[in-house]
This record gives C-alpha cells, sequence and structure tokens, in this order.
C-alpha cells in the first residue's frame, strides 16, 4: 500500500534528522507534524499511539511506527538502502549503530548543563578523531562507499554525521582525506544535492529556542 | 559457510547476555572468551578487530562483529527470530529497542555512585511498571507471541528482561497477568528451558567482582 508519509516531531533535528535524511535519499516525500505544545504530546500519549510514550513518531504504510532505529530499519530495508545479504547488512549496521552513537552525544549536548558544555564538545571532538573517523577512512580506502560498492543507509548516516561534526569543529576532517572525497561525491548524488538546498526539510542546528520547546513539551524527560 | 561461534566479553551478563540468550533460543553452541586483564583488551585493540574500539566481539561466520545490536540483528536475521515481512520487523524492532532500553537501564545501574543507585533502580522500577511492562501486557492480550503469532527475537528480549525485573523487584508481574502466562509458555520451550538450567552459559546477576574487572579492564570508560 502507499500513502503519505507523517513525520511527528520538534521543529528541529533531534532523532529524526536521520530518518528525514534517509526519507530524502529514498526520493520520498513527506509531510511533518511540528511540536510546539505539551499538549500535543499528552494527546498522543492519551490516543496510544506512542508505543513507549516516546517520539519520534512516523506514519507509514499504515504503521505508527515509533523508536527512531526501527523506523531508520524499515525504511531502509524498504527502498533498498541495506545491503544485498545478511553480511552486508551485519557490516552496515556496525556502521550505522557507530554514527548514530556519536550523533547522539552531538544531539544531546545542548540539552545538558550549559556549565558542562565545553568539556561536552571537547569530548565529543576527541572522541569523533580518536575512535571514530579513523574506521570510516580506513573503511573508504578502497571503495567509493562503506559497504557493498553501492550506496547503502551507512553512508547516508556519514554524510548527516561528518556535517555535523564540521558544523562545530571546522577543520575536524583536515587529516581524513577520504572522508572529504566521500562528502563530495555524496553532496553530488541529485536526491542528497536537492536535500542540502535552502528550503528543503533539513533542519538548522539546535539554538535556545529548539532547545526551551523540547524541555516544555517533554518536561518529564528533564527532572 | 559454518564454524565456531566465539564471544569475547567479560564473564557477566552486561552487553552480551542478550546475545548469549539468542543464540541459546536458536541452539547455537558457543564459545566464550572471558576478558579479565586489561592486556586482553589492549591486545584486541592493537590487533584492530574492535571497530570502535568497543566490546562485545563475536566471531561468527567468517567475521567479526561489534555492537550489540548490529550482532542481535545478525542472529536473529540468520535464525528466522525476525518476523516474515518488512512490517513483521518493525514492530519486532519497536519492542526489541524498548527492551533494549530497559534492560540497559538495569545493566548501567551497578556502575553508578553508591549515593544514587536507590534512586536508580527507583527509577527503573517506576519506567518497567508505567511505561514498558503494560505495553506488553497489551501486545500479549490476543496471541501468545509479541509478533506474528511465532516466536521471534522480541519474545526473548521479554522474557530475558521480565525475569531481570523479578530479580530486583520480585512481586513486579503481579498486576500483569498475560506476562506471567507468556514467562510460563516462554519457559517450556526446550532450549529455554535448557538455558535456565543450572551450568549453562546464562550469566548471574552483577556483583561487586564484576564491577571491579569491568572498571580494571576499561578504565577510560569511569573517568
Amino acid at each position: 500500500m502507499s500513502g503519505k508519509v507523517v513525520l511527528h516531531y520538534f521543529n528541529g533535528r533531534g532523532r529524526m534528522e536521520s530518518i528525514r535524511w534517509l526519507l530524502a535519499v529514498a526520493g520520498v516525500q513527506f509531510e511533518e507534524v511540528f511540536f510546539t505544545k505539551k499538549e500535543q504530546f499528552d494527546k498522543l500519549l492519551n490516543d496510544g499511539a506512542l508505543t513507549f510514550q516516546q517520539v519520534p513518531l512516523v506514519e507509514i504504510d499504515g504503521m505508527k511506527l515509533v523508536q527512531s532505529k526501527a523506523i531508520l530499519n524499515y525504511i531502509a530495508g524498504k527502498y533498498n538502502l541495506y545491503g544485498k545479504d545478511l553480511k552486508e547488512r551485519a557490516m552496515i549496521d556496525i556502521y550505522s549503530e557507530g554514527l548514530i552513537d556519536l550523533m547522539e552525544m552531538i544531539i544531546m549536548a545542548p540539552l545538558g548543563p550549559a556549565d558542562n558544555i565545553q568539556k561536552t564538545y571537547s569530548s565529543i571532538e576527541e572522541k569523533a578523531k580518536v575512535r571514530f573517523l579513523p574506521v570510516f577512512e580506513k573503511a573508504l580506502a578502497n571503495s567509493s562507499f562503506l559497504v557493498g560498492k553501492q550506496l547503502s543507509r551507512a553512508d547516508v548516516h556519514l554524510l548527516e554525521a561528518t556535517l555535523m561534526l564540521q558544523e562545530l569543529f571546522p577543520s575536524i576532517l583536515a587529516t581524513f582525506p577520504k572522508i572529504q572525497a566521500f562528502q563530495e561525491q555524496m553532496k553530488a548524488l541529485p536526491a542528497i544535492s536537492k536535500f542540502l538546498q535552502p528550503g528543503s526539510a533539513r533542519k538548522p542546528p539546535p539554538d535556545e529556542e529548539y532547545v526551551r520547546i523540547v524541555k516544555s513539551v517533554l518536561p518529564h524527560l528533564f527532572k
């Protein structure tokens, strides 16, 4: 079946942004319902639409999916971004889990205590340079894509993550030439090029207003 | 191809336990290499087998897999514990992600500072009763299994998680009769019944010695 895809989340990145990226790469149009008031979230809770009382929520193919990883897995599986066999899928999962962990640190940083934020960003930069980026520099040594010589969700996540890192640490890719070349190649893909243009559904980095809205809609998460 | 399956982790539960459960449910024999000294971990690091410098590590089918979710996904996919189509898989992922989150809280609790421990366990109990268990009580209202009327990884995770909860809060399932019946049905499955017997590869709850060894082998994680 087909029907419109609807994303329920804040008007900001958070845990929905990787889903937006994946849908964009798959060429899937989607609508968005933005949370601005606690009452909207409470209504979803009362309607029983949120399985574990959490967002993101994505309406797709007659289902109401929650849990960002379950949503990403479904989209990747449906749109052939998940490798050609179980072994490729395993490699894609390893890379994707690592990238999601890294992006999670970046996503959560602005929501933490203000006095800690510089230390948090230093830790993220260190981990990115020492633990994460070397893995991908090596994986790209002999191929244009991370797994199976074709585009997969892991590639989309890597582009997203490296662009996020560069927003915070502009010269971070200076010592990673293969990742730089990978970025250029990925940015040239039509669906991604379009998503990177102004006016797309891509969201900006979090600002104080975004943080304020998240904390007012989900106060229980910050007690 | 086939060959032996080797798990590299501490001699304790942690993030490998759900993998042990899934392999046991699938009837797969495995060997274990326990980390007891920092030098063992450092050797794995310098050998380059830990993609993101983390354990668990599982050698299976000629691959060295890391990232517990990637490992679980691979095993579930290989041994037909991941539903019959993309939609069932999505539901299995939603339930599994929720259960892995819940078990993650329990896994990390013994590493919290002593003064925070009581609050941490109270928080886990509250979340289990209010957010998690009601979801599964409802999902089991009309079926013996969570998804697709057949055993999936979600069922294995639910049994594991509920047994863990009962170790901490013995009467927690008193108000969840469907989950209680589910537990009894699952415990009667031969592979699971065997895994629950003394002498199996199932590991006990974490004690002070386990916490000490983890902190000694992975000191950087506790700075």
